[in-house]
């Protein structure tokens, strides 16, 4: 039996983060990762002889400044060179969005690039509004402190300087769906598709659910680079990234143990104890932090016994199954997309026509069906990192939405289907890709939950949607970090401030537990 | 969706019969002389069977006979069925052992009350919840996470409790051999008609008493053994205003009665924490964890407990239920829940929850204020009130063993 100050459980960036953020709070820390590598969701692996994949993250879009630094994470991985975002449409040319969600666009009518600008910084403007929330611990509702009263006072006073007009704006907008305000602002179907597959991907919302634009005020909320709405992929890749954040945790004094999956998380009379593992070894510590899916947490690893029936119930009904696919394709030579220029190719590829488009390609998923057309964010990871393939093949990297997790007509047969709708998309965009694909692989949501030990393979932990946020996430009872078992913290995406490489939830964790031995 | 209107009254029958009957109820029918019904958990049970007031004295001279069927019953089964009940219920679960019988009570995760009830552990694995209040999902939601098996048995399950100082003799004159051993919250198993019925020595009347639980359809067979072994001893089928009286004696609560239950408060402040209705003897901190251990702890610690139940004993002989009590003649200082003449006690004798720090720190000066109605005008009484200990009334029949004879 060994003792540590505290035991983080799940290596992930989040997991790495708090032991990073506690370990420099002079803590002694261990890192406790199931899987034989650590980084989680930033984990690639080889999915054909020679190919290499990234995780199901393909870009990073809002990785905290603050945690960059933690982790002592590198330039070339805490930024980088910002990569385009490529609407890929029928029968017209791409429209291309640069430099922070489309300060630049081209393919688009002069006009219509102003109004996408002038929709871009209301959005950011008003983004910003909810920003100031996403990087503290959310207010306890029972007793409010100074503090917090100050966050909420400087919130509403930031609206009100921002003019009666905008402030009403805001009220008015925040609740609304994507689609209304695409059609508000916008005219061209290409940007109206653009922001509705933005607004709901990851969630399992249409274009015209309300509070859809939800979602991409969150996505603006994120800073890449120095800007909100930059995005990069990290020089080496997103895997790259994950082994960074692994060194950097290291480097912080952390002991990190892989393949030790935990059985079981040891509490009584509501104060947590330590951990045993699968192979029954046991940890003991006054803080373990888990930086798993809450779901996991509560549900497998802590004894119903030591939770209260009314908690153990909340945490069962968070909505937690994922919704997004991901197919890796080995090719044989790097795939050629008409009319996008060779410097947007390393951007994001978004397939999407119009807004129906994305709101058709959700409907079936509400019935356990999947989506006959689908819209995709497509990436050619072996562009800019070679090494992901053998010389002179590519890789190709996509994220399928509105694929149901519990598929009606079941996944043996539906894997190939949506393999095969998925490869016809790609053939109307890059004509001849079919006869170069030597390999696929697609990970259907449940694929993914077992690879990542993620329930519901969901890679927010839990639906980002307004009742699962702020003093709701993951439910109200453990949502300032701490849970109803003293010495047990959650910092997982599941928790406040949700899910995106942005090792905020870990960091929140951490400065919440260590603010709390001061008190 | 079926649109034919015949066959959608065929699968909403149960409107036509509002109150189900218990097993019971032909011969409690063909006894009743008052014809006084009230809904017990949506049961036809009696409030009065011939004579409320000779019906009370059977329970204190001889003996008397109760339909409990309504009373809500769960059956707790499996490997985990100790420990779930110990995760539900505030009392150490791990203590009772086979054959015994246990009050408890149940809170949410808040600390908030959510029953009272008996626990009956029947075997190492087999449990009986008995309640006020239904509460299968509350109990299913608990389940999760637990090898264990829940069953409703409210209706299958026919109960009757025989309680009164003759009671012993009732049921050794209906030849339950060995009945003489069983102690007070002990249960045993007999046979009637090649079916085993359980007895327990439990009750809800502070004094020597049983309770019978048989499958429904033996029901009255049962019924008839017990009825005609107590002719001699003086055995009377009772109403719930008999029992009512006999219960306030013995200080027992019942739920919604005197308290109002987390699930069915639909006002924040009219919850109750087991402290604050005179529950706290059941908490039990050393136990492993429970639903609402946090809080009950917490609210001791940092003292912000808000209510007390107390006995009160109000000079004069007018009940006083439903009276407001106040310090001092003017300071409202909370409400009589139950209230009776007592009979046995000889006294004016009341059940109240009062706000802290009346009945905590301030005991004295207390006053009730009771309003008797007669001929359509209200007789106001301000009566002094005195802080008495519960049970207003102690019999040692209740626990002698083997018990006492007729």
């Amino acid at each position: 039996m060994t003792s540590f100050d505290a035991i983080v459980i799940g290596g992930g960036h989040n997991g790495l983060t708090a032991a990073a953020a506690l370990s420099r709070g002079g803590r002694k820390v261990m890192v406790l990762e199931a899987h034989q590598k650590a980084g989680g969701a930033l984990r690639g692996d080889s999915f054909h002889p020679g190919f290499q994949a990234n995780g199901p993250a393909q870009i990073v879009n809002r990785l905290d400044p603050d945690v960059a630094k933690l982790l002592a994470l590198p330039d070339n991985l805490a930024g980088g060179r910002d990569v385009p975002t490529v609407v890929l449409s029928d029968r017209v040319e791409p429209a291309i969005l640069e430099s922070a969600y489309g300060e630049r666009i081209r393919g688009v009518s002069k006009d219509e690039a102003d109004r996408f600008r002038l929709l871009r910084d209301t959005l950011i403007s008003q983004a910003g509004i909810l920003r100031r929330f996403l990087k503290r611990t959310p207010p306890p509702l029972k007793a409010v402190g100074i503090s917090d009263l100050a966050a909420l006072g400087s919130a509403g006073l930031a609206l009100l300087l921002k003019g009666r007009e905008e402030s009403r704006d805001f009220l008015r907008m925040l609740l609304m769906n994507v689609a209304d305000i695409g059609d508000e602002y916008l005219t061209d179907d290409r940007l109206k598709a653009l922001i509705a597959f933005d607004a709901t991907l990851g969630v399992q919302l249409g274009p015209r659910s309300p509070t859809s634009l939800l979602g991409l005020y969150y996505r603006l909320t994120g800073e890449a680079n120095g800007h909100v709405g930059g995005q990069f992929v990290p020089e080496g890749g997103v895997a790259a990234l994950g082994e960074a954040f692994v060194a950097g945790a290291v480097k912080a004094g952390v002991t990190l143990r892989t393949s030790a999956p935990v059985a079981r998380i040891l509490a009584d009379r509501g104060v947590v104890s330590g951990v045993v593992l699968e192979s029954g070894e046991t940890f003991t510590a006054p803080i373990i932090v888990a930086a798993i899916h809450p779901k996991t947490t509560f549900l497998t690893l802590v004894d119903a016994a030591e939770i209260g029936t009314g908690f153990r119930r909340a945490i069962g009904n968070i909505r937690s199954l994922g919704n997004v696919a991901r197919l890796d394709l080995a090719l044989d030579v790097p795939p050629s997309f008409p009319g996008v220029p060779q410097d947007a190719l390393t951007g994001r590829l978004v397939i999407g026509r119009s807004m129906e488009h994305v709101e058709t390609a959700f409907n079936p998923s509400k019935y356990g069906e999947l989506p006959a057309d689908p819209v995709m964010e497509v990436m050619l990871p072996s562009l800019a990192q070679p090494s992901l393939a053998p010389s002179g093949a590519a890789t190709l990297s996509a994220l399928i939405p509105f694929v149901p997790y519990a598929l009606k007509e079941g996944w043996e047969h539906g894997r190939s289907r949506l393999e095969a709708t998925a490869l016809a998309a790609l053939e109307r965009h890059a004509p001849g890709i079919g006869r170069t694909v030597r390999a696929a692989r697609l990970m259907a949501p449940p694929d993914i939950e077992t690879a990542y030990h993620m329930p519901g393979g969901h890679w927010h932990h839990g639906e980002l949607q307004a009742d699962q946020l702020l003093v709701n996430r993951p439910v109200h009872a453990a949502s300032r970090f701490s849970t109803p078992i003293q010495g047990l913290f959650l910092a997982s995406a599941g928790s406040h401030p949700g899910g995106g490489i942005s090792g905020l939830p870990g960091l929140l964790a951490a400065r919440h537990i260590l603010a709390g031995d001061r008190r | 969706m079926i649109l034919d209107p015949a066959q959608r009254r065929a699968l909403h029958v149960h409107i036509a019969a509002p109150r189900l009957e218990t097993p019971f109820h032909p011969r409690i029918q063909a006894l009743s002389t008052t014809n006084d019904w009230y809904s017990w958990a949506g049961y036809k049970a009696p409030h009065s069977v011939f004579d409320d007031e000779l019906e009370y004295f059977a329970i204190r001279s001889t003996a008397a006979l109760f339909d409990i069927s309504p009373m809500i019953k769960y059956r707790i089964r499996g490997a985990d069925a100790e420990r779930f009940l110990n995760r539900l219920t505030l009392r150490d679960v791990r203590k009772l052992k086979p054959g015994r019988v246990q009050y408890t009570a149940w809170c949410d995760d808040h600390g908030h009350v959510l029953d009272d009830g008996t626990l009956f552990r029947l075997a190492e694995t087999d449990f009986r919840l008995c309640c006020q209040e239904r509460h299968l999902p509350w109990l299913t939601d608990s389940a999760n996470g637990f090898d264990v098996t829940i069953d409703e048995e409210t209706e299958t399950l026919a109960a009757l409790a025989l309680q009164g100082p003759t009671s012993f003799s009732v049921l050794d004159a209906a030849g339950f051999a060995g009945i003489e051993t069983l102690k007070p919250f002990q249960l045993a198993r007999f046979d009637h008609e090649g079916h085993e019925i359980t007895i327990s020595r439990t009750g809800f009347t502070g004094d020597l008493g049983y309770e019978l639980f048989a499958p429904a359809d033996i029901a009255l067979s049962l019924w008839d053994r017990i009825w005609n072994a107590g002719q001699p001893f003086g055995l009377q089928a009772i109403g719930y205003g008999a029992l009512n009286r006999a219960r306030i004696e013995a200080g027992f609560i019942v739920a919604n009665a005197d308290f109002t239950t987390a699930e069915a408060a639909l006002r924040t402040d009219r919850v109750r924490l087991p402290d604050e209705i005179g529950l706290d003897w059941l908490v039990d901190l050393e136990k492993p964890f429970f639903n609402g251990r946090d809080p009950i702890l917490g609210a001791r610690q940092k003292k912000s407990l808000k209510h007390i139940l107390v006995g009160l004993e109000i000079e004069g002989n007018i009940a006083a239920e439903h009276a407001l009590v106040y310090h001092r003649r003017t300071r409202e200082a909370g409400i009589v829940t139950a209230g009776i003449w007592s009979p046995m006690a000889k006294r004016n004798i009341a059940i109240a929850n009062l706000a802290r720090p009346y009945g905590e720190r301030i005991l004295d000066d207390l006053w009730v204020e009771i309003y008797a109605l007669r001929e359509l005008q209200y007789q106001k009484m301000m009566k002094r009130a005195k802080i008495v200990p519960r049970p207003f009334i102690r019999l040692d029949r209740r626990t002698a063993t083997p018990p006492g004879r007729f």
